[in-house]
């Protein structure tokens, strides 16, 4: 199908919105719920459902409506991964966890030839009284209940590889109108209007970079749909090209359109195969169908988009990086200005944009910027993805009205926390954003709010820590994390990010003195202000933040070596029990410092002061007699 | 597919390279694509190849090593014939996957230093994030990704591909 004007693609997409398919199941197909088994699950359902005679579409000629009794359809991801695989039954709106082929008969029976619900696959709870509360439908469960899908209003309801599906839900309509009926100045009118923000991190307008590039005069210009979600924890993104490839593209020749631009990149990080492979598919229908290439939808406007493949380098997220690499040298970022608007891809200008703020873009043509700006907050409006993971129950891919607390978002919408323990802190922006503790709970989720506390919005990873994270080892775990991605070009980053690490790693194995953390501070400060990139610019925050909320864990490692979550391993002391204690001598012999002495038929004694830790003793001794204890507060 | 030696490689199919090149049009600015296409081919780059490549480019050899040691993703030593991905992103750190990367090491016998096993069979990384931080704490394997990992579902998988190696 090509579609030669709007028109065309009108009636297509009206002729698909009449068929009817009288229930539909829909099974998770993402990175998580793969990883767990989904392929395994779909081909089950696709045997069962054609043994059964149910995947035959009926076409019944009455009144021009088609109908298909069930379809079976792959899909992006569901949310909750952690429950995969996950199947949903529609339109009942039932979901189903943890399903497993040898389910998959039952749900046939049961649900879709019944209408019963199997209620040892759906989300439950036990409640404090023992109760047990059941939650079959998707509309009801706590988890979705506070959530705003506008970004993801696709994700886990479409076949991400079937540009009818897409289309069905007005795909491509966006792209048709800004064609037809809007000026470039229009566009970026309307999404000035809307208020938009970039979803990168760094939050800045969309629609006023969109202006500055407009405004530059060039015979080219480039847009690039930045997918290189580096951040540890994080995989919104990864999310959205997979489960929704065509809004992501669709956004792209919108914001071409807008800026002038006759050519696109999709630079997507090495790591995200099935990213890259479901882009490649949708850039494919999109130019057999019209959408792209030559003389879209009959207008005389053309625009190519090409996919680049990252190979590994978390300093590519930063726009000049990015733009390196994509001309093919070293992904090293370059001073701004001249900032890419002006010169950028191989020298024109450039708008860059975070994949999830051009999925935005068509909802907001769509529907309108008033629309866009009912949600959120009136300096952040709209929505936001975050992938909530660390210790909280309800581990996955969420998205939020901009304002939300921090509280909702891991309490009601993450569940709390994982076995009953304490929220400790919630780290928000990756490596470059801060640890926020349960003073902040009920700070709202916007840019500006965020950036005051000390933390970013980042992309949005949001990893919550509970009481058995040490603060302080989760600092090193990010500075050793920048440290070595950090690109050498400039030297407060390289230098700078190598000696707070050294400080942190002496910190945790108990080594360091209060000096040391002065010069940690200190060094943060000069790392900030002085970095080349936003990447060194923003690698001191986690331990600003740690410093500035959780000095005290600081202190414990500092003065008294004592680790408080019980995890850095040098703040352990190694003890024998005499009583078990059968002087056989293998703990002495496998010490790799010496450090343990006795004699025969006495029991042996470690040498605290000499112990390095090693634990080579705990591993050796037959009779359990090594006993591991946690320095305290005062018995140090 | 077994691995050739180098000098075996480079008299057979200099014609891949050529054809790699070709495919992109002999330009620079895919020298990022072009060079994972090679490391596809050989499994990492082999120093002779690249000096061929800058050559064909018409960019010094230097550009084209700058490159080859920027990127995490390539390798100037042969690599083993799967690739173990351990995540250490911060949910999967937060969730233990050091002692995941440590079973991992141990059952394949790696020293200090050593990423591959001498049989060239496995190679292990630590990569920074897999994206797939709700099943923490993961581990891919070429590119399966598995999870929640614990020490011995690490050893089953790796015994798994071991004696699937060993029958084919």
């Amino acid at each position: 199908m090509r579609f030669a004007t709007r028109s065309d693609l009108e009636e297509y997409i009206g002729s698909l919105k009449k068929q009817q398919q009288k229930q539909r199941v829909l099974v998770c197909m993402g990175t998580g719920c793969l990883a767990k088994g989904a392929e395994a699950v779909y081909r089950r359902f696709a045997e069962v459902l054609a043994r059964e005679g149910l995947d035959v579409l009926l076409v019944l000629d009455r009144e021009d409506v088609v109908e298909q009794h069930f379809a079976l359809c792959p899909t992006g991801c569901m949310g909750i991964c952690e429950t995969g695989p996950r199947v949903r039954v529609e339109p009942h709106g039932i979901q189903y966890l943890r399903v497993r082929p040898e389910d998959v008969e039952e749900i046939v029976e049961e649900t879709l030839k019944k209408g019963n619900i199997v209620y040892r696959l759906v989300q439950s709870e036990v409640l404090p009284d023992g109760r047990v509360q059941h939650w079959p439908l998707i509309k009801d469960d706590p988890f979705y209940r506070k959530q705003v899908r506008l970004v993801l209003r696709n994700c886990g309801t479409i076949d991400p590889e079937n540009l009818d599906e897409y289309l069905a839900r007005d795909g491509y309509l966006a792209l048709a109108r800004v064609l037809t009926e809007m000026t470039p100045e229009d566009v970026i009118g309307e999404i000035m209007k809307s208020g938009l923000r970039g979803r990168g991190g760094g939050g800045f307008p969309t629609g006023r970079k969109w202006q500055f590039a407009r405004m530059v005069k060039a015979d080219k210009k480039y847009v690039i749909c930045n997918g290189d979600e580096g951040d540890p924890g994080a995989f919104m993104n990864r999310c959205l090209m997979e489960g929704d490839p065509h809004a992501v593209l669709e956004g792209l020749v919108i914001a071409g359109y807008a800026i002038g631009a006759q050519e696109g990149y999709i630079y997507v990080r090495a790591e995200y195969p099935l990213a890259v492979k479901r882009l490649r598919k949708a850039i494919q229908d999109a130019y057999q169908a019209g959408l792209l290439g030559e003389n879209i939808l009959g207008t005389g406007f053309r625009f190519d988009i090409r996919i680049k493949e990252g190979a590994g380098a978390f300093v590519c997220g930063e726009e000049t990086a990015l733009i390196a690499s994509i001309e093919g040298k070293r992904g090293m970022p370059n001073p701004r200005p001249p900032y890419p608007a002006q010169k950028g891809l191989f020298g024109k200008p450039t708008v860059i944009n975070n994949v999830e703020t051009l999925a935005n873009v068509p909802a907001i043509i769509l529907h309108g910027a008033e629309w866009f700006r009912s949600f959120g907050t009136a300096t952040s409006p709209g929505t936001k993805t975050f992938a909530l993971t660390g210790k909280v129950k309800n581990t996955g891919l969420v998205e939020v009205p901009m304002g939300i607390t921090l509280r909702e978002l891991i309490f009601d919408v993450g569940g709390g926390i994982q076995n009953g323990k304490r929220f400790k802190a919630v780290q928000i922006g990756g490596p470059s954003g801060g640890c926020l503790p349960e003073a902040f709970l009920d700070l709202p989720v916007d840019y500006d709010s965020l950036c005051g506390a000390g933390a970013i919005m980042g992309s949005g990873g949001l990893v919550v820590l509970d009481e058995d994270t040490c603060i302080v080892e989760v600092a090193r775990f990010f500075m050793s994390f920048t440290q070595s991605e950090s690109c050498g070009k400039c030297v407060p980053c390289r230098e700078g990010t190598k000696h707070m690490l050294n400080i942190l790693q002496k910190i945790v194995d108990g080594k360091a003195t209060l000096e040391d953390l002065a010069l940690l501070e200190e060094t943060a400060l000069v790392v900030k202000d002085a970095s080349l990139c936003g990447l060194g610019k923003t690698a001191p925050n986690p331990v600003l933040t740690t410093l500035r909320y959780f000095r005290d864990e600081y202190i414990d490692h500092v003065v008294h070596k004592v680790c408080p979550a019980q995890v850095c391993q040098a703040m352990r002391e190694f003890w024998i029990d005499p009583e078990k204690c059968r002087a056989c001598g293998k703990c002495a012999r496998v010490c790799p410092v010496s450090c343990i002495s006795g004699r025969p038929k006495v029991p042996y004694v470690i040498d605290q002061a000499k112990c390095i830790k090693c634990g080579s003793c705990f591993e050796a001794c037959p009779f359990d007699a090594i006993v591991i204890k946690w320095r305290r507060k005062g018995n140090a | 597919m077994e691995r050739l030696e180098p000098e075996v490689a480079l008299g057979r199919s200099f014609e891949k390279v050529n054809a790699i090149l070709e495919k992109h049009g002999y330009d620079s600015a895919n020298l990022i694509a072009i060079l994972q296409e090679i490391q596809e081919e050989y499994r990492y780059l082999p120093e002779e190849i690249l000096t061929y490549v800058a050559t064909a480019l018409r960019v010094s050899p230097a550009y084209v090593y700058g490159v080859a040691t920027f990127y995490a993703q390539f390798s100037l030593k042969p690599k083993g014939k799967h690739i173990i991905r351990v995540c250490d992103g911060t949910a999967c750190h937060v969730k233990g996957s050091e002692k995941v990367l440590r079973a991992v090491r141990e059952y394949l016998g790696l020293r200090e230093g050593e990423n591959t096993t001498p049989d060239l069979l496995f190679t292990v990384e630590t990569v920074a994030c897999i994206g797939a931080c709700a099943l923490a704490p993961v581990m891919a394997v070429d590119n399966e990704v598995f999870g929640p990992m614990d020490e011995e579902r690490a050893r089953q998988i790796i015994e798994e591909i071991e004696k699937r190696s060993e029958v084919s």
